[in-house]
C-alpha cells in the first residue's frame, strides 16, 4: 500500500482517496409501526492508516454504522465508497467478497468457532477463497498466529484458551487475509485491563503496518488508544475530534507491571 | 469451500452428535433397508413365477371344458364339451397355426414294483405332448406314434416315481411295472421338472400313450383337455382362434354362444402372473418410498435444529466472506452425507435380510445390483431433495441477524 506507518494518517498523500467515505448515510428499522432511525445522514470520511474510536451510549447509532461500515448490513439510504468503490448497491455474495477480501471483524465476543482449532479459525476466510491452495492457507494462519503470540497453541480449541488468547486468536483471524480495514466491535468488552491493553497493543502493531482500524467502544480508556475519536449520538455524529497523543500500549503495560507486584 | 472441506465439517457436526445423527439415519436405513429387501423378493418371486411358465413348455394354449367367462355358471370339468379324437384331427387339420396337439388324459392309479407301491397321476398324451412342453427323458427313449396307434403298454416314469418305486439312482428302464395290476414296461425316466408354478412335485407322474392310457386304464374315450402348441409366439393368438373357430363349428356353437370350453395361452397366464407380480412389486415399493419419505422427513427435521443451533456459526463464516451457496453446500452436504451413510447400512441390512429370508425361509430372493443402485440413488436424492430447504433457510440467514443470535 506504500503508507507511511504513521498512527495518525490523515497526513497522507492528497491524491489517495479515503478508505471509508459516507454521505448522507441513513438507517431505519421498521419495527410494527414504530420507525426507528438509527442513523441519520451521516457524513463521514476515514483515511487510509487512520486508527479511529467510535464511542456514544448505547442507541446512538454506532453498532449499526460499524454494520454498514462491515458490509454486514445495508444501508436504507445515502452513498458508501469502500476503498474508492461504491458498496451499497451489492448483491449479497458481492458483500461476502468484499468482506472476504477487504474487512477483517473483531466481535467482543469473540465469535470463534467452538470445537474448532486456533489454527483452523484463523484460516477460516481462507477457506473461502478459491485462489489459493491448502497448504499456503495453513502457512498463513500459522504466521497471523505467531504475530498476535500464539504460535505455540494453534492446536487448542477456543475453550481451553483464556479470554484474552481467544481475542489475540479472532485477531489473527481478521487480519490472515490482508484487509484494508478491520473492524472491532468492543473488542474488550469482556476481558480484563491487562488483556484489554496487550488487545489494543496488537491494533496498535496492525495500524503501525498501515491497515485502518476502526473501533467501537464505550470506554474512554480505550478509546484514547485511537488516533481519532468519533462520537454518536442519536444517529449522528456529534463529536469528531483528533487525538494529538494516543497512549501507548507498550508503555501502558510497563506501568501495569510494578503495581500488578503488589497485589 | 472445497468439497473435501465441506465433508470434514459434515462428518464433525454428525460425530459431535452421534446419537442424534444415528436416529436419524435409522429412518434411512429401514428405509433403504425396506427397498432393497421388498425388491429383492418381489424380483425373486417374478423369476420364479417366470421360470415356471416357462416351464410349461413352448408356446403352449390349453383347451378345457368349463366356460370361461366369469360370471356364468361352471359346470364340474368333464362334463360338458367333451372332446373326441375326431375333435382333435380336426383341429390338426384345420388350424394352421398348431404346431402340435394332443387331447390328454389323466387317472390317478396304484403302481405297483416289486414289493414297492406308489399313488400316482397316469398322464396320457401323444407323444408331440413332449414336444410341446419341451420335455424329455433323461434315460431311456420316448414311447412312438406306432406304440399310440397300438395302445402298447410303455410307460416314461417321472423323477419322483422312479426313486421311489426303485431307489434312487437305480436304472428301471426295461423293468415291468404293475399299473391297475396291467404291466407296463418302463421305457424311459423324465428329466427332473421340480416344483411347478402351485408348488406342486412335476416329476409325480407316468406318462403313457393317450390311447393306453383312455382304453386300458380309464376306459373311456373323451379327452380331459385339449394342449397343443403354436407355431411361434406370434402366432399364439392367431392360433388359439382358429382352436375356438374348429370347435365351434364341431359343437355347432353361433357366434353369440358362449362355449362350455376355454381356451388359455401361456401368453396369457405369463401376463396374468405378470399383473399379479406388478401388483406386488408397486404394493411394495409404495412401502419402502413411505419408509424413505419418513427418513428424509427425519433428516430435515434434523437439519432444522442443526440450522437453528448454528446460527451463530452460519453468522460467523458469513462475516468473513463465505457466500450463500458455501452455506448451502454446507448443510447439503451433510444431509447427504446422513443419507448416504444411512443408505450405506441400509443396503447392507437389506442384503442381509434378504439372504435370511432365502436361507433360513427358503424364499425365493434375487438381490441384484440395480436394485442396491436404485436403493442408493433414492437415499441420496432423499438427503438432497430434505436437506435442501434446511440448507436454503441458512443460506439466506441475514448475517448480522445471525451473529447476533442468542
Amino acid at each position: 500500500m506504500g503508507l507511511p506507518g504513521g498512527t495518525e494518517g490523515l497526513s497522507n498523500g492528497a491524491g489517495d482517496p479515503p478508505i471509508v467515505a459516507v454521505r448522507g448515510l441513513a438507517k431505519t428499522y421498521t419495527m410494527g409501526e414504530v420507525t426507528v432511525e438509527a442513523l441519520r445522514k451521516v457524513d463521514l470520511e476515514i483515511a487510509r492508516g487512520e486508527f479511529v474510536a467510535i464511542s456514544g451510549a448505547s442507541g446512538s447509532g454506532k453498532s449499526t454504522f460499524m454494520n454498514i461500515l462491515g458490509c454486514l448490513d445495508t444501508p436504507s439510504g445515502g452513498l458508501y465508497l469502500l476503498d474508492g468503490s461504491e458498496v451499497e448497491a451489492l448483491s449479497r455474495d458481492e458483500l461476502s467478497l468484499v468482506r472476504n477480501r477487504k474487512l477483517g471483524f473483531v466481535f467482543q465476543s469473540f465469535n470463534l468457532l467452538s470445537r474448532t482449532t486456533a489454527l483452523e479459525n484463523v484460516e477460516l476466510p481462507l477457506l473461502y477463497r478459491k485462489d489459493t491452495r491448502p497448504a499456503e492457507n495453513r502457512e498463513k494462519a500459522m504466521a497471523a498466529l505467531r504475530a498476535v503470540g500464539l504460535g505455540e497453541r494453534f492446536h487448542h480449541h477456543p475453550n481451553q484458551l483464556s479470554g484474552g488468547q481467544q481475542q489475540r486468536v479472532a485477531i489473527a483471524r481478521s487480519m490472515v487475509n490482508d484487509p484494508v480495514l478491520i473492524l472491532a466491535d468492543e473488542p474488550t468488552g469482556n476481558l480484563d485491563t491487562r488483556s484489554s491493553i496487550e488487545i489494543m497493543g496488537l491494533f496498535q502493531g496492525l495500524n503501525a503496518k498501515g491497515i485502518t482500524v476502526v473501533l467501537v467502544t464505550h470506554e474512554p480508556d480505550i478509546a484514547s488508544y485511537a488516533g481519532r475519536l468519533i462520537v454518536f449520538r442519536d444517529g449522528k455524529v456529534i463529536r469528531d475530534e483528533r487525538n494529538p497523543a494516543p497512549l501507548r500500549a507498550a508503555e501502558e503495560l510497563a506501568r501495569l507491571r510494578p503495581s500488578e507486584k503488589i497485589t | 469451500m472445497r468439497l473435501s472441506a465441506l465433508l470434514l465439517i459434515a462428518l464433525r457436526s454428525l460425530a459431535r452428535n452421534k446419537l442424534r445423527s444415528f436416529l436419524t439415519m435409522l429412518g434411512i436405513i429401514i428405509g433403504v433397508g425396506a427397498v432393497i429387501a421388498m425388491l429383492s423378493v418381489g424380483q425373486g418371486a417374478k423369476s420364479m413365477v417366470q421360470t415356471s411358465i416357462a416351464g410349461l413348455g413352448t408356446n403352449v394354449i390349453t383347451v378345457f371344458p368349463g366356460g370361461g367367462s366369469p360370471g356364468s355358471v361352471r359346470t364340474e370339468a368333464g362334463t360338458s364339451s367333451r372332446f373326441t379324437e375326431d375333435d382333435v384331427e380336426a383341429v390338426r387339420r384345420e388350424a394352421e397355426g398348431l404346431r402340435y396337439i394332443t387331447p390328454t388324459a389323466r387317472v390317478s392309479a396304484q403302481v405297483k414294483y416289486g414289493g414297492q407301491n406308489w399313488r400316482t397321476s397316469i398322464f396320457g398324451a401323444y407323444p408331440e405332448y413332449l414336444q410341446i412342453r419341451n420335455w424329455s427323458p433323461a434315460e431311456g427313449i420316448p414311447y412312438s406314434l406306432s406304440d399310440e396307434r397300438g395302445a402298447a403298454k410303455v410307460a416314461l416314469l417321472g423323477k419322483t416315481v422312479a426313486d421311489n418305486l426303485f431307489g434312487d439312482g437305480a436304472n428301471p428302464v426295461g423293468q415291468t411295472i404293475r399299473i391297475k395290476n396291467l404291466p407296463f414296461r418302463v421305457i424311459g425316466v423324465m428329466e427332473a421338472k421340480g416344483q411347478g408354478s402351485f408348488g406342486q412335485d412335476q416329476d409325480d407322474i407316468i406318462i403313457a400313450p393317450y390311447s393306453t392310457v383312455q382304453k386300458k386304464l380309464i376306459g373311456g374315450s373323451y379327452a380331459q383337455n385339449l394342449t397343443a402348441s403354436a407355431v411361434s409366439e406370434d402366432a399364439i393368438p392367431e392360433a388359439s382362434a382358429q382352436i375356438d373357430d374348429v370347435l365351434r363349428r364341431r359343437f355347432r356353437l353361433g357366434g353369440g354362444d358362449t362355449p362350455d370350453y376355454t381356451i388359455r395361452t401361456q401368453t396369457e397366464i405369463a401376463a396374468a402372473a405378470g399383473s399379479v407380480s406388478q401388483t406386488m412389486t408397486i404394493l411394495l415399493s409404495s412401502i419402502a418410498g413411505i419408509s424413505l419419505l419418513v427418513g428424509g422427513i427425519g433428516i430435515m427435521n434434523i437439519m432444522l435444529v442443526s440450522v437453528t443451533e448454528r446460527t451463530r456459526e452460519i453468522g460467523i463464516r458469513l462475516a468473513v466472506g463465505a457466500k450463500g451457496r458455501d452455506i448451502l453446500l454446507q448443510f447439503l452436504v451433510e444431509a447427504v452425507v446422513i443419507s448416504f451413510f444411512g443408505g450405506l447400512i441400509g443396503v447392507a441390512l437389506g442384503a442381509g435380510a434378504s439372504t435370511f429370508l432365502s436361507s433360513v425361509q427358503g424364499w425365493a430372493v434375487k438381490l441384484s445390483l440395480s436394485s442396491i443402485l436404485v436403493a442408493f440413488l433414492f437415499s441420496a436424492a432423499t438427503g438432497v431433495f430434505f436437506g435442501w430447504y434446511p440448507a436454503r433457510k441458512a443460506a439466506r440467514l441475514n448475517p448480522i441477524d445471525a451473529l447476533r443470535y442468542e
